[in-house]
C-alpha cells in the first residue's frame, strides 16, 4: 500500500478546514491535460463535500514530457510566497495551453502579485527547492503518473470521474462517522 | 517468478544504438536499476520511464545508473527515447528475442514481451531487490528509491 510521505504538513497548500475528516491530496503537473480535467473534478468534490474535505496540491512536473510544467509550478509557488497560491493555481489550470513566461506574469498580475517580488521569487532557489521536494515526496509516495491522488494518506487508485471519486470520499466520510 | 534478491545478476551485452553496446559488467562499482518493460510507446511505459528520467539526479546521488530494457529494436528505442526525452539508455533485448528477460525470469512467453520487472543490482553485481508489477500497472519509483536508500545505509553502518 502506497502512503503519503511526508504526511500533510505546514509546507502544503491546503484548501478547506485543516481539521476536515477527509484529506484529498493531488500530485499534479500544470501542463498535463489529465490534471487540467482533474482540476474541474477536485473543484466539484470540494463544493460537494464542503467542510468535510481538505484538499492539498503538490507539484509533480514531468519536465521532460511537459516543457512548461516546471516553470508553471514555480510560478504557483512564487505566488504562494505572497499568499496567492490558490488563485494562481486556478488561473494556471484554467489556461494551461498558455504557460509561457509572458502568460505566467500576466496571471501573477491578475491575481494581485507584486510583480517585482514575483519576478525574484520565480527564479529563487527556495521556490525551485519546494517544487523539487514535492516531486521527490511524490516519487517516494508511489506517484506513478499525474494526477495521482491520496485520500487520508493512502494512494487512491480508483477512477477520478467526479461521481466515482465523490462516492468514495462520501463513503469514507460515512465510515469515519460510524466509528 | 523473477530472479530474487541475493542472486548474481546475469551479465549481458545489448545494443543501445545501432553502433553502441552496453554490458552490465561495465557498471561494476556502481549500482544499477534494470527496468524491464513490455514495449516502447505503450501508455503505461510512456508514464513510467519519464519518471525515472526525472529522478536520474536522485538515483545518481544514491550511486545508481538506470537501464531500460524491452524487446523493441534499437531504432524504435531511439525514436521513443527522443520523443520522451529519456536521459538513460534503452537496451534492445531483440536478438535472440527476450534472451536477457528470460535470464532474469522476466519474460512472458505467450505475448513475447518482458514483464514489467524492476531489479536493483549492487556494486558487486548482486540483485538486492526485485519486483514484478502487474503488466498494466506502473510500479512508480518508490520501491527503487527505498531499495537504494537501504543499500546506502547498509554501507554507511
Amino acid at each position: 500500500m502506497s502512503t503519503l510521505k511526508p504526511p500533510l504538513n505546514a509546507q502544503d497548500h491546503i484548501r478547506g478546514r485543516p481539521d476536515a475528516p477527509i484529506q484529498l491530496v493531488e500530485y499534479g503537473d500544470y501542463e498535463c491535460p489529465f490534471c487540467g480535467r482533474a482540476h474541474l473534478v477536485t473543484n466539484a468534490v470540494q463544493r460537494a463535500m464542503g467542510d468535510d474535505l481538505l484538499f492539498a496540491f503538490r507539484n509533480f512536473p514531468l519536465t521532460q514530457v511537459h516543457p512548461h510544467a516546471l516553470r508553471a509550478a514555480q510560478a504557483a509557488e512564487a505566488a504562494a510566497l505572497q499568499d496567492l497560491f490558490w488563485p494562481m493555481h486556478d488561473l494556471i489550470f484554467e489556461n494551461q495551453q498558455f504557460l509561457e513566461d509572458e502568460h505566467l506574469f500576466r496571471y501573477a498580475a491578475l491575481v494581485g502579485c507584486d510583480l517585482d517580488q514575483f519576478a525574484q521569487d520565480i527564479d529563487s532557489e527556495e521556490v525551485a527547492e519546494k517544487v523539487r521536494s514535492d516531486f521527490l515526496s511524490g516519487a517516494r509516495s508511489g506517484v506513478n503518473g499525474t494526477p495521482t491522488f491520496f485520500v487520508n494518506g493512502e494512494r487512491y487508485d480508483g477512477s477520478w470521474e467526479p461521481e466515482v471519486l465523490l462516492a468514495f470520499l462520501q463513503e469514507m466520510r460515512g465510515v469515519r462517522e460510524l466509528r | 517468478m523473477a530472479l530474487e534478491a541475493g542472486k548474481q545478476a546475469p551479465d549481458f551485452t545489448l545494443n543501445t544504438t545501432p553502433d553502441q553496446r552496453v554490458s552490465l559488467r561495465d557498471f561494476r562499482g556502481r549500482n544499477v536499476v534494470l527496468a524491464f518493460y513490455p514495449a516502447d510507446w505503450s501508455p503505461v511505459c510512456s508514464d513510467q520511464l519519464p519518471i525515472y528520467s526525472e529522478l536520474l539526479p536522485e538515483f545518481r546521488k544514491l550511486g545508481a545508473e538506470v537501464l531500460g530494457l524491452s524487446v523493441d529494436g534499437v531504432w524504435c528505442h531511439l525514436a521513443f527515447a527522443k520523443n520522451r526525452n529519456l536521459r538513460f539508455p534503452l537496451l534492445a533485448d531483440f536478438e535472440p528475442k527476450g534472451e536477457v528477460a528470460r535470464a532474469y525470469d522476466a519474460y512472458r512467453k505467450g505475448e513475447g514481451v518482458s514483464e514489467r520487472a524492476l531489479f536493483v543490482i549492487d556494486r558487486e553485481g548482486i540483485i538486492r531487490w526485485s519486483y514484478v508489477s502487474p503488466i498494466g500497472v506502473n510500479p512508480g519509483a518508490d520501491g527503487i528509491l527505498a531499495a537504494l536508500e537501504g543499500m546506502q545505509q547498509g554501507r554507511q553502518s
